[in-house]
């Protein structure tokens, strides 16, 4: 497998002197302490998150209302969103780039640790507001992650802790992102040039902006919704002169580069995990990074199409429409990219690359109901209806999730020097990729034939579907826990790897030791090192 | 790979475990149970107070640390060239918060009330529900949202004390680039007497800000909940002075910092992210000037 790196070796074990006890997480500085911190919160919100799913698709395995009244079948989906956008997709990707970088761009550490620390922590309190009104009176908010005034000003004692948790969500992601774009921007290794960055890093740079850009603006949403709520404004009240359809141009502004800054990362990570398993630079490097670029820059100007059934003039459908298809150009690149990445290569399919091949399908799936919904005529039909949710839970779950997952089996054996038990991953994956695919395939049946989504109850012919999706999701909800078991076997133990676990695979963290010394890159990675590591 | 050993002051310094971060976070969950709280009517105002506190706390203790090092000269050049792209990437977050509060104005002024008014696609709402609205600003709605009971209010005149604050505000913008240039030349007592003039500039916009908010609750019938014309003035200029106010705090700790003897001609980050910080507010408050006051 790897050559050991001696030298590298040798200097970094006389710094590793880890702080010992609590005082090592509550005051941690180092980002590989964070990172783990990070991922370890991600986790036990993507089964808090799972759980809700659960109790919605039991509830919807049959018409009726069996399990739960409807205000809290609807506490269930707001809380689902909000739990697994905010508190499980994010913070995991935060704690893989806290991991990732400054091992990728040869650092030390984070630009910026203590307000690393400090970003990581705001997110427990957050959710701790979060999650506290489920027990508040009137119940956990109900009105749907996307907060629509006036039924969110409804929502009862548990809307100011709606607003004030989304608030600190916000600053920490803020601040989260300001690390971010100061560590790749400031602390590369010297020879570690802007276009030589695995794009894991070009990737998070981008979502990284695009944090910084949006966030305040959902932040100035919200805030217009306590006050409309508490201090008599009418932003969002015509009697006032204000309105209820400028909320969603305002949270669509932050919403839909949302939807991208959950999903580039995971570009990011496909990007190095297809050419490691197919033993072959990554095709077109320069093209994945100015259509990671381009797609950011095309987020900014799509929003309404979120809202087409709302009523806008016919000049801004059509944009808005052409603009969403647009996007389908660099993304387009990105799928042909990585198919001839793999073309001709010499390919296995260990766990990681098993995970980066399902994305590339599934993922692919729900680009393409995307396209569908980017028709405004077709949209009218589809609004609201659980085609949709098909769509972003194909490109959030088999999209983000399972690329999360990939990276995570990916650099493992980096983090801990063990290999995990190879077969068990794999069972998680087919697991994962057949439960998956019954628990969303059938729900663009549901919406073609008009389910509504948000609904506890439905018309009977609904009801073949919603079994098969309900069976779906208890597979794949039960197979997860797989995941947790997997990853903490490896860090008991487990087969010792050299320095580069993946025989294909290029990059300054495969020159380190592993597991990876506390202290990445104390001296800066010399030029042979940079151009061995160099991916492309 | 003969790398020569860095010497320990060209290191980027990595600080070894800092308790304020989790004091920070803690604060800020204290404060936001207390408004919350409040705004519930679960207690009275004062349960605010200690996550206030606590935050004040963190932010001394905070900053303490960081000036400490810095007199200690922990930090390389490369250190300070992280704090400088942080400060900017805040800055522009900031900028883009008012973008919003902004961009509510321009889309209430430029589609929402003349769609009320029975203009563009819009139309059913005026023909349904207000056909005696007229599109027009300013505006607190077809149903005359505020305090007085006829539903008039009065707005503040762009060309009174608001063009005066837009004087004060330059000048003080003037006044912290002649500091800067003072320090940067070693003349001390310029630049303590003109960072003194700053800060008091600083202190007299919010305090002729209040003047003015007072006549607007008092006299004008214009409040927060004056319709969309109260909010959004409000908020906008609300927010601002909020950030103006922790401008000129920052400005006078600074102050406090040269007139001990901190920043040297040649490392003054501190400085210079406050006088960005302070540039920031004063462009925001043209902004508001010509489109919330002028136009």
């Amino acid at each position: 497998m790897a050559t050991t790196q001696a030298h590298t070796a040798a200097d970094h074990d006389h710094h590793d002197h880890k702080p010992h006890g609590i005082g090592r997480w509550l005051y941690a500085t180092n980002h590989k302490d964070i990172g783990t911190m990070y991922l370890v919160f991600a986790c036990i919100m993507f089964f808090v998150g799972g759980t809700m799913a659960l109790i919605i698709r039991a509830e919807l395995f049959q018409p009726g209302l069996q399990f739960v009244d409807p205000a809290f079948f609807n506490s269930m989906t707001t809380m689902h969103a909000l739990v697994m956008i905010f508190g499980a997709v994010m913070p995991a990707w935060t704690g893989l780039a806290n991991w990732m970088i400054p091992m990728q761009v040869g650092a030390p550490d984070m630009a910026l640790p203590r307000l690393n620390n400090f970003s990581f922590w705001i997110l427990p309190f957050a959710f701790t507001l979060l999650l506290a009104t489920l027990f508040v009176p009137g119940g956990a908010p109900a009105g749907g992650w996307t907060m629509y005034p006036p039924l969110v000003l409804q929502t009862g004692d548990a809307f100011p802790f709606l607003i004030f948790a989304i608030h600190l969500m916000g600053a920490s992601s803020i601040l989260g992102a300001i690390n971010v774009v100061v560590t790749v921007m400031n602390m590369r290794a010297p020879g570690v040039g802007l276009l030589n960055m695995p794009l894991f890093v070009w990737t998070w740079l981008i979502t990284a902006y695009l944090l910084i850009a949006t966030m305040p603006v959902l932040a100035g949403a919200v805030t217009m919704l306590l006050t409309d709520h508490f201090f008599g404004t009418t932003f969002f009240a015509a009697s006032g002169g204000g309105d209820p359809v400028m909320f969603q141009h305002i949270f669509w502004f932050f919403g839909h580069p949302e939807v991208y800054i959950l999903i580039l990362p995971a570009f990011g990570i496909i990007s190095e995990i297809i050419p490691a398993f197919s033993r072959k630079p990554l095709f077109g490097y320069g093209a994945m990074v100015y259509a990671s670029a381009s797609i950011a820059f095309l987020s900014f100007i799509v929003w309404a199409h979120h809202m087409f059934t709302v009523g806008m003039p016919l000049a801004g459908q059509l944009f808005f429409m052409l603009s969403t298809m647009l996007i389908a150009i660099p993304t387009g690149v990105k799928v042909f990219n990585w198919t001839a990445t793999m073309w001709r290569g010499s390919l296995t399919f260990e766990a990681p690359m098993l995970f980066a091949l399902s994305f590339l399908f599934l993922f692919t799936i729900g680009g393409f109901s995307g396209l569908m919904l980017a028709i405004v005529p077709a949209d009218f039909q589809y609004q609201d209806s659980y085609f949709v949710v098909a769509h972003f839970h194909y490109v959030l779950v088999p999209g983000a999730v399972f690329a999360i997952m990939a990276a995570v089996y990916f650099w493992l054996p980096k983090w801990t020097g063990n290999m995990y038990n190879t077969a068990l991953a794999k069972w998680h994956f087919w697991l994962s990729t057949i439960g998956v695919n019954i628990l969303f395939f059938p729900q663009h049946f549901l919406g073609l034939a008009g389910m509504p989504r948000r609904i506890p109850d439905y018309a009977t012919q609904f009801t073949d579907w919603n079994m098969v999706s309900s069976v779906g999701a208890f597979i794949f909800g039960f197979s997860q826990l797989m995941f947790p078991y997997i990853i903490w076997k490896c860090v008991k133990g487990g087969e010792k790897i050299g320095n580069r676990a993946w025989e294909g695979a290029r990059g300054l963290e495969w020159e380190l030791p592993s597991p990876a010394p506390y202290h990445s890159w104390e001296e800066a990675p010399s030029r042979e090192l940079i151009a061995r590591g160099a991916q492309h | 790979m003969a790398q020569a050993h860095a010497a320990a002051a060209d290191k980027y310094y990595i600080p070894h475990s800092s308790p304020w971060p989790i004091i920070g976070s803690a604060s800020l969950f204290v404060l936001m149970f207390g408004v919350i709280a409040y705004l519930n009517e679960w207690l009275p105002l004062w349960v605010m107070l200690p996550g206030f506190a606590l935050l004040i706390f963190m932010f001394v203790g905070w900053f303490s640390t960081v000036i400490g090092e810095s007199q200690k000269g922990m930090y390389n050049l490369s250190v300070d060239r992280s704090f400088r792209m942080g400060m900017i990437w805040f800055i522009f977050s900031e900028v883009m918060f008012f973008a919003a509060f902004f961009g509510a104005l321009f889309y209430a002024r430029s589609l929402a009330v003349p769609w009320l008014g029975g203009e563009g696609t819009k139309i059913f709402t005026h023909a349904l529900n207000w056909p005696s609205f007229e599109n027009a600003w300013p505006t607190n709605g077809p149903a005359n949202v505020g305090p007085r009971a006829d539903g008039s209010f009065e707005i503040i005149p762009a060309f009174g004390l608001p063009a005066i604050n837009t004087l004060i505000l330059l000048t003080s913008g003037v006044t912290v680039t002649i500091a800067h240039h003072a320090l940067r030349a070693g003349h001390r007592v310029m630049l303590n007497t003109f960072l003194f003039l700053t800060v008091a500039l600083g202190f007299l916009f919010v305090y002729l800000q209040g003047v003015e908010y007072h006549h607007a609750y008092t006299e004008l019938g214009l409040k927060l909940s004056t319709g969309i014309y109260g909010s959004t003035f409000f908020m906008l200029t609300g927010f601002h002075g909020f950030h103006v106010t922790l401008g000129a705090i920052m400005l006078l700790v600074i102050w406090f910092r040269t007139m001990r003897g901190h920043m040297t001609p040649e490392r003054h980050f501190a400085f210079e992210a406050t006088a960005w910080y302070w540039h920031f507010v004063d462009v925001v408050w043209l902004g508001l000037f010509i489109f919330v006051y002028w136009v």
